[in-house]
């Protein structure tokens, strides 16, 4: 694949460095059987050193999952070789099976087919706490 | 359709009506003897509290409506393999409203997802317990005439305990509360709690480990097992 033009795909940008693993990983980007691309620490006029991510195929992405990862990635649509959008995300207000709670009195870990739930309690310091037990979410 | 699994779930205005109410009821018990006539309450004991159980049906059968339940010792419908879920989903068929006591926190909120009546917490292991609250903020109504304008204290384990927390935030939003915290240093009340609860709205409070220096300042002193 020619990095440089994917023609039906999403480019995500402005990945901060070293993360685009993780993003990876959240985004189940390995269950995928198109070419994705990931390049490490590109160079950028905003940030020092930025990670990029392209994926080669019209994929609907769980902004979500990307706004939780890192609010600052920006989400680039390509259609017919072509941007025709850029999103822009927000640290979402409630996460659905992204993350799970670690408490283990929490009702979610002894019935763990419940969906995970966490509710953005403090935006400033990107705080989730569990919908169910309160517990605040610790990487 | 309402649950109650949270203090939070209910307005001030909503508690304030609820405690009017609550104070009617004592004072003319047979104008309410009949409200809750062909209404049935289900209580879901997951694990055994006679007093709560008790009270939650000796309530609505003051009220004229019926109860159903269970209370076990062990977990034996999860050993079962049924979920909160499960149960409560049969549950809804036979009854019209559903207050459950469960060891997991936040089962009552897993149950109010997929119950078709609604859920009163009556206490998740140490998480909630919000009729408690309401029985709280009762006691302070009868006692002071009000919930606003004092100083109150609460006194022993303010980390773990449950009662605090719900009370603390219940409090929190009527006008000029100031809030004193006294506990040994290894049992403070939570950060989360603080910031969440009491910085974020601008709310005064002081801690403390020394009860007898603050006393003379409190209206409420709200005490709790060590
Ligand atoms: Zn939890």
């Amino acid at each position: 694949m020619n990095i440089d033009s994917i023609q039906n795909g999403v480019v995500l940008d402005h990945i901060q460095a070293g993360k685009s693993m993780d993003i990876y990983r959240y985004l189940h980007l390995d269950k995928l059987d198109c070419s994705v691309a990931i390049i490490k620490n590109a160079r950028s006029a905003h940030l020092e050193r930025k990670d990029i991510i392209k994926i080669d195929s019209p994929l609907e992405l769980d902004l979500d999952v990307l706004g939780y990862i890192d609010p600052n990635i920006t989400v680039n649509i390509i259609r017919d070789g072509k941007l025709v959008e850029k999103k822009h995300l927000e640290l979402p207000k409630r996460l659905t099976n992204v993350i799970h709670c670690k408490n283990p009195r929490c009702i979610t870990v002894s019935e763990p087919q419940l969906d995970a739930i966490f509710l953005l309690s403090d935006r400033e310091n990107r705080r989730y706490r569990c919908a169910y037990c309160e517990t605040e979410f610790h990487k | 359709m309402r649950n109650l699994i949270d203090i939070t779930d209910l307005s001030v205005e909503e508690i304030d009506q609820l405690i009017a109410t609550a104070e009617d009821i004592i004072a003319n018990p047979a104008k309410y003897s009949r409200v809750c006539a062909g209404k049935q309450l289900a209580t879901l004991f997951f694990e055994p509290s006679t007093r709560t159980r008790l009270s939650f049906e000796s309530a609505m059968l003051s009220l004229g409506g019926s109860v159903l339940g269970f209370s076990e010792a062990g977990s034996s419908s999860t050993s079962k393999g049924e979920t909160v879920g499960d149960t409560v989903h049969t549950v809804s068929c036979y009854a019209d409203i559903i207050a459950m006591r469960h060891p997991k926190e936040g089962a009552p909120y897993a149950a109010a997802q997929v119950a078709e009546v609604p859920i009163i917490n009556a206490g998740d292991g140490g998480h909630n317990h919000p009729t408690q609250t309401l029985t709280d903020l009762l006691t302070i109504h009868r006692e002071k005439g009000r919930l606003d304008n004092f100083t109150v204290g609460f006194c022993g384990d303010l980390k773990f305990g449950r009662t605090v927390h719900s009370l603390v935030n219940a409090l929190s939003r009527y006008e000029n509360i100031n809030f004193v915290f006294i506990s040994p240093l290894e049992l403070k009340l939570p950060r989360y709690v603080k910031e969440e609860a009491l910085k974020k709205k601008g709310i005064p409070y002081a801690q403390t480990t020394d009860l007898e220096s603050v006393i003379p300042q409190l209206d409420i002193l709200y005490m709790t097992r060590v």
